[in-house]
């Protein structure tokens, strides 16, 4: 095993001799089929690349992100400011990078919040069915009825515009389509023989939920996640660019849009780079959740 | 027949319910908001007795579910408040301002349309091609796009650099006021007035807006065409109608895109729904007085009214809309039982 000949045979092996061999062998066989596509692999590439700039933005940055020049605003990209200055001074390519921190951070908060919620939702009301169902579906449809930016919007204003509140916000409006979809594949494994034996062994409903019920609807939820991601990224962008996300000074790159907005037309590198950033962001975000429904959701093509 | 029916009357019989939890949902934040409507009216410094009688007369001195039933019965009545902001009350704002969205969306859809499903067409009918995937990317990127970036590009480049189009807003100030307001609708108003003048300068300034909103919904309903497509050159009597000797072109459209057509119609609908929110950062960019800037503006002067009673109506077109692409699909398509 200690070639990649070896290893490859290991994975790739017709008769696995344990539980662990065919798992990782399955992921190989996945992996060799998501590689064939480039789009994906593109995506996956940038998205990698944001994830690693964001995280070394203190090495990277050539400036303190919040210090200002008054006297050297709006600056044209330079040698000094690879991509200029802000109204205030600031280097703009510095602040993309602390900015992304924000962006991207929020976007995970979102889905380290949504995920989890949504799952438990659907699983409990596919599995229960009945009342539950019946009551929690029609909490998901009210939900689903508002357009989500408005409703996000409509929250905000209401507690306090902010980093916290946008993610609550975005939160709130996120999950409604993760519980359906956990309800749908816990729909359709809730009859099956394997649930059956399990439950004649005594296993209780929380133990089937969460050790066999919830493992078969992740694969579903991992494509769906990434692909909204950038659906979750614009939604951010979106209220802080209308003034009711992450409030200024902070680099988050819709506040840094909202604050550059009038420059557009005289100085208008300084809003459209990080609606540049967000557009790569959203794009890379896409084209991986394309390549990945491809292979791990061939059905849904 | 009646099966469709029945299960058609089942669709419409549960938006009761929904349209219930959607007033409530918009009643409790209303009430979380940290700002006092109460101050917000009379100002930090009033008297505490001026204070307690405005409370009552707004009703807030009740406890909470007796303030929703007030809200509801307002509701009724067609009262969404006043807006602090124009002193006007919501619902004849709203009145004011929702013609420039609905004709905003429409030539929006339009264009959309006119693009997106010969697009899909051909990308299922050369499907693998080369021409297939640079669809693919052209229409992820409008999946992916911010609008806002979009809207600003167009600004940019056909406003500022090639003087090509107008710049913000409905209708130059030349023609400001000088349209009676019939329908709403400036170029319709304009064509009811006869001046052409205004009729072209309003259409050129819906352009930019229109193409910026359409790409992004573009992108859907391309995807969605595509999908459908392929499933239908799939059937067998595609094949048929190929052995016949029938021409590629009557096949393509006369027995696969027949048969797509109903299912086409849903997701227009659906997409013309997601229209009204990429409105709001559209229409603030363009300052196209829309339903979308009233909101945003509302929002940021804290008018919490205008806020809720935008909210409300947006989410209840939206749930309209989805439900019509529910019925529709229902009672139209006859594979559907």
């Amino acid at each position: 095993m200690s070639t990649p000949a070896a290893l490859r045979d290991w994975l790739i092996t017709e008769t696995p001799s344990s539980r662990r061999q065919a798992a990782w062998g399955r992921r190989y066989r996945l992996w060799c089929d998501f590689r064939r596509n480039p789009l994906a692999i593109g995506g996956l590439a940038t998205v990698v690349l944001l994830i690693v700039l964001c995280l070394a933005a203190p090495l990277l940055a050539t400036h303190d992100p919040g210090q200002q020049t008054l006297t050297n605003r709006l600056a044209a990209p330079s040698a000094e400011h690879w991509l200029g200055t802000d109204e205030l001074g600031r280097d703009v390519y510095s602040r993309l990078l602390y900015g992304g921190r924000v962006t991207l951070g929020m976007v995970v908060a979102v889905v380290l919040l949504v995920a989890p919620l949504g799952l438990a939702v659907g699983c409990i009301a596919g599995y229960f069915g009945g009342l539950a169902d019946r009551v929690l579906m029609r909490v998901t449809d009210v939900f689903l009825a508002f357009p989500r930016l408005i409703l996000a919007l409509a929250f905000v204003a209401a507690i306090k515009p902010g980093i916290t509140s946008a993610i609550a916000a975005i939160a709130l409006t996120a999950w409604p389509p993760y519980a359906r979809l956990a309800r749908a594949e816990t729909m359709t494994v809730r009859n099956t023989d394997y649930i059956a034996a399990v439950r004649l062994t005594g296993a209780s409903p929380w133990r089937i939920i969460l050790r066999h019920v919830t493992p078969m609807c992740t694969q579903s939820l991992i494509v769906r996640v990434t692909l909204d991601m950038s659906s979750i990224i614009l939604t951010a962008a979106s209220l802080g660019f209308l003034g009711m996300g992450a409030q200024p000074p902070s680099p988050e790159w819709g506040t840094m849009i909202a604050t550059a907005r009038r420059f557009i037309l005289t100085e208008w590198w300084v809003p459209l780079v990080p609606a540049i950033a967000i557009f790569v962001a959203s794009l890379a975000f896409n084209l991986l959740g394309d390549g990945l429904r491809d292979v791990l959701d061939p059905k849904q093509r | 027949m009646t099966s469709r029916l029945r299960s058609a009357a089942s669709v419409a019989a549960s938006v009761p319910i929904t349209l219930f939890g959607l007033v409530l949902v918009t009643f409790l934040i209303g009430r979380v908001m940290p700002i006092d409507p109460v101050i917000a009216i009379v100002g930090d410094h009033a008297a505490p007795d001026v204070i307690a009688e405005t409370r009552a007369e707004l009703g807030l001195d009740e406890p909470l579910p007796m303030q929703f039933v007030i809200y509801v019965g307002k509701l009724l009545q067609g009262d969404l408040g006043r807006s602090v902001m124009t002193s006007h009350t919501v619902a004849h704002d709203i009145g004011q301002f929702f013609p420039a969205t609905i004709e905003l969306a429409t030539v929006a859809i339009i264009i959309a349309m006119l693009i997106g499903v010969p697009l899909g067409v051909l990308a299922a009918v050369r499907q693998g091609s080369f021409t297939d995937r640079a669809i693919r990317v052209f229409c992820l990127a409008g999946h992916s796009v911010p609008i806002f970036l979009l809207a600003m590009l167009s600004l940019l480049i056909f406003y500022a650099k090639l003087g090509w189009a107008p710049g913000t807003g409905r209708i130059d100030v030349a023609f400001d006021g000088l349209i009676d307001p019939v329908t709403g609708f400036l170029t319709v108003d304009a064509l009811i007035a006869g001046d052409w003048d205004a009729f072209r300068d309003a259409v050129a300034h819906l352009v930019q807006p229109a193409g910026v909103l359409a790409y992004f919904s573009m992108a859907y309903i391309a995807r969605m065409t595509r999908a459908f497509m392929l499933d239908a050159l799939a059937g067998e009597y595609v094949i048929t109608a190929r052995a016949k000797g029938l021409s590629s072109a009557r096949v393509i459209w006369r027995h696969a895109f027949g048969n797509i057509a109903v299912r086409l119609i849903t997701v227009l609908t659906l997409t013309y729904a997601s229209l009204l929110e990429g409105a709001v950062v559209t229409e603030t960019v363009f300052s196209w007085p829309g339903l979308g800037q009233y909101l945003t503006v509302s929002l940021l002067n804290a008018d919490m009214n205008a806020v809720l009673g935008a909210t409300l109506v947006v989410g209840m077109i939206y749930l309209a809309l989805n439900l019509m692409a529910d019925m529709l699909y229902r009672l139209l398509d006859p594979r559907v039982a």
